[in-house]
């Protein structure tokens, strides 16, 4: 046939040819599209790692900002410096101590929420291919970050006593075996992201001596370590490091991820880049929500706020193990002592993404585990955050998705393994 | 005066999303040409909300069974609240693709041979048997899709029983019906209709050139990911014979006021009817808004035409 018309060509990206190659992996998503459900209040969502904020003392946060506002407005309101507010870094001090980690105000910086924090601290020290080490699974926004830094993840085989430290020295000789640069481990330590597991405390050490043996810089994340059920966590990696150890936290699981306050501490030497990579990249940290962190933290009793959170998302983790045993007995999961998360482990064949639309379909949505591994990994696990909906959603959302199981298992059965 | 609009757009399909970004497209376009517009989620409140407002006009951007298989449609006619779109019938006859198939067959449109079968018929008759059968009479590639969905979604070519069997778990998880269709190999088209009182009109043609080969839900969603040939590429009289098809479709599905075709024309310039878009994507990316604006219109201008046809 020749052509008689021709047409005129869009893609509606008049600048497609002058992104930079890294821009490639930043695609609409059709899973993601399909959370757009999970605001609906039909749906039980299990999805979203957020914190129960309708628990939340919220007079509290009302003082705290009527005294700041009263006090303060002419600095509230105005730029700030680029490490953060000196006040709120010494209340970070002493929150740190809960956890272990003795710091100096001038080797903090506040940051807006911790992933901040990971993004600077991925561009100051990877370069492309580049090697993060992770755990088995990891935390989706870590994955995400070191993925769009082009950094090669690897993930390190991981058990209910979180990071093995063995299959730790294993992947390290193996890659430097065959000429990689490894910069990072980035860990959770505490009731990860996703897994729920905790990194034991004899771990904790060899893991640090690894490290410490083969240069690596370790980013130790914590933003669950205060939300323990039982015992509290053994001490951070940070108290044990100084040197080796970049410490994140945030207040957006313990007060309002809506704020965006969480911090970074650092060696002084990193510390002294962040803070220049900070300034250049947000001039400063948001000075109001810090602010409002700081008064809050100075005049409200916090400590009984988390305290709350603890007793809140312990009931609610039961309730979730509960339905777990009662509708889905088969199944494998992780029993965390704090935090948000269940790991669950599908039976074998089923494949957590594509069973995705028809969970949307039965009212429930969860995230697949695909999204924690920077390897194609994760499709017989599925990551349930029981934080959010309240215990009683929490078991019908449970109880929904294992009629969705049940009907995936049903097609598997018919069809065969989707593998 | 302006009139006052009311657009429908959310809902808990798998296309919430794509609706959300239809519905704010529309009451963007709406409002420039001096609508009063309001957006809203169909929910509990709704019916009492559509009673009490009586709005001049509502315009449904929802995507998948409520907005599409007739619910709505049915619902607003009882109420006597006029709207944008097709009636019921309509919409019910394009929404279910099998049927809108035979349809067309029946009108002397050329549509790919295919089988819609529900996930019970598997279990009854040993789905190995049934999908072997298939492939043979219908021969690989194949086209895998959900009998009523949209967007792409669950659809998979596929060459082999393996691939096959894959795609089958794929399309069920977003309904209880698939359907197989022979693969045809040419130029996809996407033909938009629109009727503003004086019969249905064709609008140019849509070439759809994904970069990927496959015209999926990333494809159709991300900027720069698909070629777009506006009217396409193809002779005057093939395009012709496609616009023809197009109008055909939209007046034999009894579909009102716009609707999307979707075609392929193959290597003889034979265009090949595969499914009708009851509420057509009106997003940044999407199909229709293209072609009303190769036709030299403004999207304002289009859709407060659509409105005021509406309220005829």
């Amino acid at each position: 046939m020749t052509e008689t018309r021709l047409g005129q060509a869009t893609n509606f990206d008049s600048w497609k040819h002058a992104y930079a190659k890294r821009a490639e992996n930043l695609a609409v998503s059709e899973v993601r599209a399909l959370f757009s459900v999970v605001s609906r209040p039909e749906v039980v969502s299990l999805a979203g790692g957020m914190p129960d904020v309708s628990a939340m003392d919220n007079d509290a946060i009302r003082s705290a900002f009527d005294s700041l506002m009263s006090s303060r407005p002419q600095y509230a309101l105005q730029y700030g410096g680029g490490q953060g507010d000196l006040r709120l870094r010494e209340q970070i001090c002493q929150i740190m101590e809960l956890d272990g980690v003795h710091g100096s105000v001038e080797d903090l910086m506040i940051t807006t929420g911790s992933q901040h924090a990971l993004e600077l601290i991925s561009d100051l020290f990877l370069d492309q291919g580049d090697v993060v080490l992770v755990e088995s699974p990891s935390y989706v926004g870590a994955v995400g970050i070191f993925r769009h830094k082009e950094a090669h993840i690897e993930h390190v085989f991981t058990d209910h006593d979180g990071l093995s430290p063995d299959a730790l020295e294993e992947a390290v000789e193996r890659l430097k075996a065959d000429g990689k640069r490894i910069k990072l481990l980035y860990v959770v330590p505490n009731f990860a992201n996703p897994s729920g597991v905790t990194l034991s405390e004899e771990r904790r050490q060899r893991v640090l001596q690894i490290c410490r043996d083969h240069g690596i810089l370790i980013v130790e994340d914590n933003p669950y370590g205060l939300l323990y059920f039982e015992d509290q966590p053994p001490k951070a990696l940070r108290a044990f490091d100084g040197e080796g150890v970049v410490y994140l936290g945030s207040f957006s699981k313990i007060l309002s991820p809506g704020l965006r306050v969480g911090y970074v501490l650092a060696p002084p030497a990193i510390r002294e880049k962040l803070v220049l990579a900070n300034e250049s990249a947000i001039l400063s940290p948001a000075t109001f929500a810090q602010m409002l962190v700081s008064e809050y933290l100075a005049t409200c009793d916090w400590q009984k706020q988390v305290a709350d959170y603890r007793n809140l998302y312990r009931t609610k983790r039961d309730a979730a193990l509960e339905a777990v045993r009662q509708y889905l007995p088969s199944l494998h999961t992780t029993e965390p002592s704090g935090g948000f998360f269940l790991w669950l482990t599908l039976p074998e064949g089923l494949n957590s993404k594509e069973m995705l639309p028809l969970a949307v379909t039965e009212l429930v949505a969860y995230t697949p585990g695909t999204a924690f591994f920077g390897d194609g990994r994760g499709h017989e696990n599925i990551r349930i955050c029981f934080s959010h909906p309240t215990a009683e959603n929490v078991k019908v959302g449970i109880h929904r998705l294992a009629n969705v199981i049940d009907r995936q298992i049903e097609l598997l059965e018919t069809f065969g393994s989707s593998k | 005066m302006s009139h006052r609009v009311l657009i429908l757009a959310g809902g808990i399909s798998h296309e919430r999303d794509v609706s959300l970004k239809s519905g704010r497209r529309v009451a963007d376009a709406l409002t420039d040409a001096g609508c009063e517009v309001e957006i809203r989620e169909p929910d509990g409140e709704l019916i009492g909300h559509l009673m009490a407002s009586r709005p001049d006009v509502v315009w449904s951007t929802l995507h998948g069974a409520v907005g599409e298989d007739g619910s709505i449609q049915d619902l607003l006619s009882l109420a006597r609240i006029r709207y944008v779109g097709s009636l019921a019938d309509g919409a019910r006859l394009a929404w279910d693709k099998p049927t809108a198939k035979i349809i067309m067959a029946r009108h002397g449109v050329q549509t790919p041979t295919s089988i819609t079968l529900p996930s019970s018929s598997f279990r009854e008759l040993n789905a190995e048997s049934v999908l072997a059968m298939v492939a043979t009479e219908l021969s690989y590639p194949l086209i895998v899709k959900p009998a009523q969905s949209g967007s792409a979604q669950g659809v998979n070519q596929v060459n082999n029983a393996k691939e096959f069997s894959k795609a089958m778990i794929e399309a069920f998880a977003y309904g209880d019906e698939v359907m197989v269709e022979r693969f045809v190999e040419g130029t996809e088209l996407a033909i938009s209709v629109i009727d503003l009182g004086g019969g249905p009109v064709a609008l140019p043609a849509v070439e759809i050139v994904p970069e990927s080969g496959s015209f999926g839900y990333n494809e159709r969603y991300t900027p720069g990911q698909t070629d777009y040939f506006v009217p396409a590429r193809l002779p005057a009289t093939v395009l012709e014979a496609a616009a023809e098809v197009a109008i055909a479709a939209h007046s034999a599905l009894r579909l009102r006021h716009m609707s999307r075709i979707d075609l392929i024309v193959d290597e003889e310039g034979t265009p090949w009817f595969l499914e009708a878009n009851v509420t057509p994507g009106m997003t940044e990316t999407s199909l229709l808004p293209q072609a009303v604006t190769a036709s030299g219109q403004s999207l304002s201008e289009t859709y407060l035409s659509l409105v005021e046809v509406a309220l005829r």
